[in-house]
């Protein structure tokens, strides 16, 4: 089961969290401290894998992002890394050639594309075409809500002119 | 217009550069017209940013992105939190709007404050019709709250209605939230309609309700008992996702019991035929290999289902031996599902021939030269050698490779491994190494980790009693305070009951080699606090046995370490104890016997110290010094650590007594489970004649331990009559008349309570506290006794077990430890040295040359200093300042060129244009190789080019012009990312 997902900069910076156990918010700030400070530190040619309080961090790096996965003593490191590069094949599908800055600002998207990703801290679809039209389907929802109130709006700019 | 202008300027500039650089290239002219127009769209839509946020907003991600430091950055969140606090509570906020400031509040969570202010708006949202709103809800609840949140219960009822909803995307919606939020108390309420949505005709409804079910069942397995048969069901479900997804939940019930799902083994094994055979839709395949991830899932699966049953593993081989043949070993997913299968294979009854085929695997993950796939490597040969111990013999350089790779990781996992394989043979050299390894590390986890296998290895294959207590030594003086408590009292009993053997002379000998190496190192100021502790009680146990060393000499060394750590009241608690048992094993010996001086004025010191227990056993110490060497003897055996102390538990002796105060009329004492609740015992105090009104007080003080009384009388119930609650005149005149019924029953465990909070004793009887006191703390020969004789550890009964193998250590085992690990320059002198202590001597000396070139390579690794995290400007010196230096603009110029040349090339070299694009997009950083890791990264994980990612490479043809767009943008905006991170463009995929 994979607790927790962290998206790290270079830098250190937070770019997304999604955590699957509980962990109270002053844990969490720990946590992430703690293995920034772990994982940006390691050189390029060592393990993707990091062990930590009984646990084990899978992490692999794209450009200057870190994505980061703590998974259990018994699950298949080289499986998780595939689930990261899952997640970001579709990102790259979704956002087209996605860049950390996509990441940055969008990252409520990055959010719910990771939901249909993971669920609970599983794997729910390997299959990049199901998820991509899942989260297509609710992008043309949220499309035709938005031309509703563009237009409603446009009524009212044109009323008031 | 500002920004217009600015605009305008930018595209201009694009033209004109480009123009002159390239005047024919009519391709990329086409493509500026192209985010001309992109950008006039975006201008249309005012205040509203490229990424469909308010300007605000993306101010606030811009400022968040430009902090220099942790400090700047939390100074604008709590700025950001001031704001929302305020605005969110307006009345009448657009809902627009209000979906907005929920992301904000998502975003302020995720940069670690509290956010909690804002989640009833969030919860609010979910209640929405619309989906658009809903989602935004959906996805910061779950984001928010914990499973035990209260705003859950408001949130519930939403989600019934949702799960009712036509549009699909709302019930799915509804599910995702399901996973997080529904807790043990909420899943009744939504249990049914999950149920139903089994059967939902969309298949994604279906997976999630799959899922949903899955998270019921581990939230709380009894709520879900009755619907587990669903998931059965679910496994033949039509499409592969669901079908992939109720392999989860059924993974987790085969782990709990394994019993009923052996009728499913020949479906498993099907399933798995059929996904190795590409009989699953294209879509499923990852990297050309097919569903790997549900592969992997069944593997798992088969292991348990395998595992000790000869019938069903035998199904399984076949299919096992076809993936291993087909597995892609070039591709790093190719590698997970060979991984997985060396796993199943050394779960499932042994196969030979996949036992072959498996150790070929392994050999190729260990000659690899990618550290990912060497960790896997040492990771399968653990699992495999408990099978077939000999498969490591031909691993041993690799392993020993491994072991000194300055990877940390790696070098944890083949511990890991070691202390898997650790024999009587090889014990002295991995537990060595491993001190080695504890010693240099800071990580408190893996310390402590690493110095319990320490103390279990040495515990169980110890060569020797003087290797052993040198052993314990190391570890504790590294890792004292961080090993577990009760090591220390293994430790202890370890040395008391020797090592169970009927062998006094080697039980005497463990204690003289434990006093000597104790009184070597007890000078050492940094010791922790456990391991002198059991200095202090072997000291004062033993320290005189064997007339060795002199009464003075222990004592004066005891004496040191109570002065040395007057803070610690427990360390001089356990030294006082020890003064006092030499003094007493001397009385009683009749040898002259004088306090040294140092000691008589600890004892002034202690009789005056504000804990109770320091001033108890001063006191009992000067009482003992009054009695003469019979009575000492009496109380103070020698030896008699071991020696079981009868306690009469149902105080018999007090029955005189007792008869005595019951003719002169007192009130017999009724046992606390016959009295319920505060009522009637305040019944007994107004009955009671002694009991003053006043003493209110005294009665909450008894209150407290009335867990602990039901079980202390359960004796006592047999003489309900006898116990009766007497006052204490004659101990205690002061406060005659208060303690009760109580008083007796109650003193042992209040005794605790009290002491522990550093007050003096007030009531209960002396005699009893003293018992009580040295049954709960004091003289630890007595509680060790106790708990040995009553619940011989399993600790001990381990350390029993492996004398005998000891002693007849097969020849083959010793040779291939000794070929392991540096016997390959010594193997001889190995073979000869039988026994231990020379063993011991050979095997640290050639372990030398080793441990000298260890430590080297260690710093190394931790030598590159940690980026600081919190400066964004420093990161890569070479970048930052090269793009300080140069105009944005000029790198936007530098971006279309290489674009134009990425065109021309396009139609010759089609798969280069990745790599070219990438160096077009990350031009700022061409210059420092490091920068650009991904292609790298790429080459690493897929030896092989990949056609697929080839032609996603090349219908990114537009994508070219994305990129264009999010520049333009984002520079609108007024974000310019390449002066902090010139990263920030830079494709993740390459």
């Amino acid at each position: 089961m994979i607790h927790f997902v962290l998206l790290i900069s270079r830098q250190g910076k937070v770019r997304l969290t999604k955590w699957y156990s509980p962990y109270s918010q002053k844990e969490r700030s720990k946590v992430i401290r703690e293995l920034s400070g772990m994982i940006l530190s390691r050189g390029p040619k060592l393990c993707n894998f990091v062990e930590w309080r009984g646990f084990k961090v899978v992490y692999k790096r794209y450009a200057s992002l870190y994505f980061c996965m703590c998974i259990n003593q018994e699950d298949n490191e080289l499986e998780v890394l595939e689930i990261i590069h899952h997640y970001v094949e579709i990102l790259d599908r979704y956002f087209g050639s996605v860049c950390e800055l996509d990441l940055i600002f969008n990252f409520h998207k990055a959010y719910y594309i990771l939901d249909e990703v993971l669920i609970a801290g599983e794997l729910q679809e390997s299959s990049k075409k199901t998820v991509a039209r899942l989260v297509a389907a609710q992008d043309s929802l949220v499309d035709a809500a938005k031309e509703e109130a563009a237009s409603i709006s446009n009524i009212i700019a044109q009323a008031t002119k | 217009m500002l920004l217009l202008t600015l605009l305008l300027r930018s595209v201009g500039f694009y033209f004109f550069t480009s123009s002159i650089q390239n005047p024919e290239s009519n391709n990329s002219y086409t493509a500026k017209l192209e985010q001309l127009k992109t950008i006039g769209r975006e201008l249309a839509m005012g205040s509203q940013g490229g990424f469909g946020q308010s300007k605000e907003f993306l101010d606030l991600v811009k400022s968040i992105g430009e902090a220099r430091s942790k400090s700047e950055e939390d100074r604008i969140v709590l700025h950001e939190i001031e704001t929302l606090k305020r605005r969110i509570n307006e009345p009448d906020i657009p809902k627009r709007k209000m979906k907005e400031y929920i992301i904000r509040l998502v975003y302020i969570e995720m940069l670690g404050h509290d956010a909690s202010f804002g989640y009833i708006h969030a919860v609010k949202m979910t209640h929405d019709d619309s989906l658009l709103l809903k989602r935004t809800g959906y996805l910061a609840v779950t984001l928010f709250l914990n499973e035990d949140h209260d705003l859950i219960i408001l949130i519930v009822n939403t989600i019934q209605k949702d799960l009712k909803s036509d549009n699909f995307l709302v019930v799915c919606a509804a599910l995702n939230a399901c996973c997080k939020l529904i807790n043990e108390e909420t899943i009744p309420a939504v249990i049914q309609q999950v149920v139903e949505l089994l059967g939902h005709q969309k298949e994604a409804v279906r997976k999630k309700a799959v899922m949903a079910l899955h998270s019921f069942h581990q939230r709380s397995p009894s709520s879900v008992n009755h619907l587990i048969s669903n998931f059965r069901k679910k496994l033949s479900d039509n499409d592969p996702g669901v079908m992939g997804a109720t392999l989860c939940p059924l993974y987790d019930l085969i782990a709990i019991d394994v019993n009923p799902y052996k009728d499913l083994v020949a479906s498993f094994v099907n399933i798995l035929k059929q996904v190795a055979e590409r009989r699953l839709p294209k879509s499923y395949d990852y990297h050309q290999t097919p569903a790997p991830f549900i592969q992997i899932k069944l593997l798992k699966i088969m292991a348990l289902l395998g595992s000790g049953d000869k019938k069903s593993s035998e199904q399984m081989y076949t299919v096992i031996g076809d993936i291993m043949r087909k597995s892609d070993t070039a591709s790093n997913i190719g590698n997970a599902i060979l991984f997985e299968c060396v796993c199943c294979i050394s779960s499932i009854q042994p196969s030979p021939k996949l036992l072959e085929t498996a150790a070929d695997a392994i050999a190729k993950f260990l000659k690899s030269d990618s550290h990912n796939l060497k960790y896997m490597g040492i990771d399968a040969l653990g699992r495999l050698i408990r099978i077939n111990p000999d498969i490591a013999e031909q691993h041993q350089l690799a392993v020993i490779d491994c072991l000194e790779d300055p990877d940390d990781t790696l070098k944890r996992k083949t511990f890991e491994l070691l202390y898997k394989m650790t024999k009587s043979s090889n014990v002295e050299v991995i537990v060595d190494r491993m001190i080695d390894y504890m010693i240099s590390i800071n990580d408190s986890h893996y310390k402590t980790e690493t110095a319990s296998r320490c103390v279990e290895l040495a515990e169980q294959f110890a060569p020797s009693n003087h290797w052993f207590i040198q052993t314990m030594n190391k570890v504790f003086q590294h890792a004292g305070d961080l090993v577990n408590p009760k090591v220390a009292h293994n430790l202890m009993r370890l040395i008391a009951e020797g090592f169970g053997e009927d062998d006094d002379a080697a039980d005497s000998q463990l204690r003289s080699s434990a006093v000597e190496s104790y009184l070597k190192i007890v000078d050492d100021p940094k010791l922790p606090s456990a391991f002198l502790q059991v200095i202090c009680w072997v000291l004062g146990e033993y320290g005189t046995a064997d007339g060795k060393y002199s009464a003075s000499y222990i004592s004066g060394k005891l004496c040191d370490v109570a002065e040395a750590h007057s803070s610690d009241d427990i360390i001089r608690a356990y030294a006082v104890t020890a003064l006092m048992k030499v003094y007493c094993f001397e009385k009683s010996a009749g040898r002259k016997t004088s306090l040294l001086p140092e000691c008589q004025l600890l004892l002034e010191e202690l009789s005056a110290s504000h804990s109770s227990d320091l001033q108890q056993r001063a006191y009992e110490f000067r009482a003992i010094l009054d009695l003469d060497a019979n009575a000492v003897e009496n109380i103070m055996p020698l030896d008699a650590s071991c020696e079981d102390i009868e306690i009469d538990k149902s105080l018999s002796f007090l029955d005189n007594y007792v008869h005595k105060s019951l003719e002169q009329g007192a009130e017999p004492y009724i046992p606390e489970n016959e009295r319920s609740g505060t009522l009637n015992i305040s019944n007994i105090i107004n009955r009671n004649p002694y009991e003053h009104p006043a003493h209110s007080l005294r009665f909450e003080a008894y209150e407290v331990p009335k867990l602990v009384v039901p079980t202390k009388l359960s004796p006592a119930v047999t003489y309900p009559t006898e116990l009766v609650p007497v006052p204490e005149p004659s101990y205690q005149p002061t406060v005659s008349s208060g303690p009760v019924s109580d008083a007796g029953s109650g003193s042992g465990s209040t005794e605790l309570r009290l002491r522990l909070d550093g007050v003096q004793k007030k009531w209960g009887k002396p005699a009893y506290s003293s018992a009580a006191s040295s049954s709960t703390s004091n003289i630890d020969s007595q509680r060790t006794t106790v708990n040995g004789a009553t619940q011989p550890d399993n600790v001990t009964s381990k350390s029993r077990e492996p004398r005998q193998p000891h002693v007849e250590v097969s020849e083959e085992k010793q040779k291939l430890a000794a070929s392991l690990f540096g016997g390959r320059t010594a193997r001889p002198e190995r073979k000869q040295s039988g026994s231990a202590a020379g063993h011991s001597k050979v095997s640290r000396t050639t372990n030398h040359g080793e441990d000298k070139a260890q430590p080297t390579t260690v710093t190394t690794a931790v030598q590159p200093p940690p980026p600081d995290l919190l400066d964004l400007g420093e990161s890569s010196g070479a970048a930052s300042s090269y793009s300080s230096t140069v105009d944005p603009f000029k790198q936007l110029e530098g971006l279309l060129d290489l674009s134009q040349d990425g065109h021309a090339v396009t139609t010759t070299t089609g798969p280069d244009l990745m790599s070219l694009y990438s160096g077009a997009s990350t031009n700022g950083q061409n210059q420092n190789q490091n920068l650009n890791p991904l292609l790298n990264e790429k080459d690493n994980m897929n030896g092989a080019p990949n056609p697929s990612n080839r032609t996603a490479s090349l219908t990114k043809g537009p994508s070219l012009k994305d990129a264009l767009d999010k520049d333009a943008l984002v520079r609108q905006m007024g974000v310019n990312p390449t002066s902090q991170n010139p990263n920030l463009f830079s494709d993740l995929l390459g």
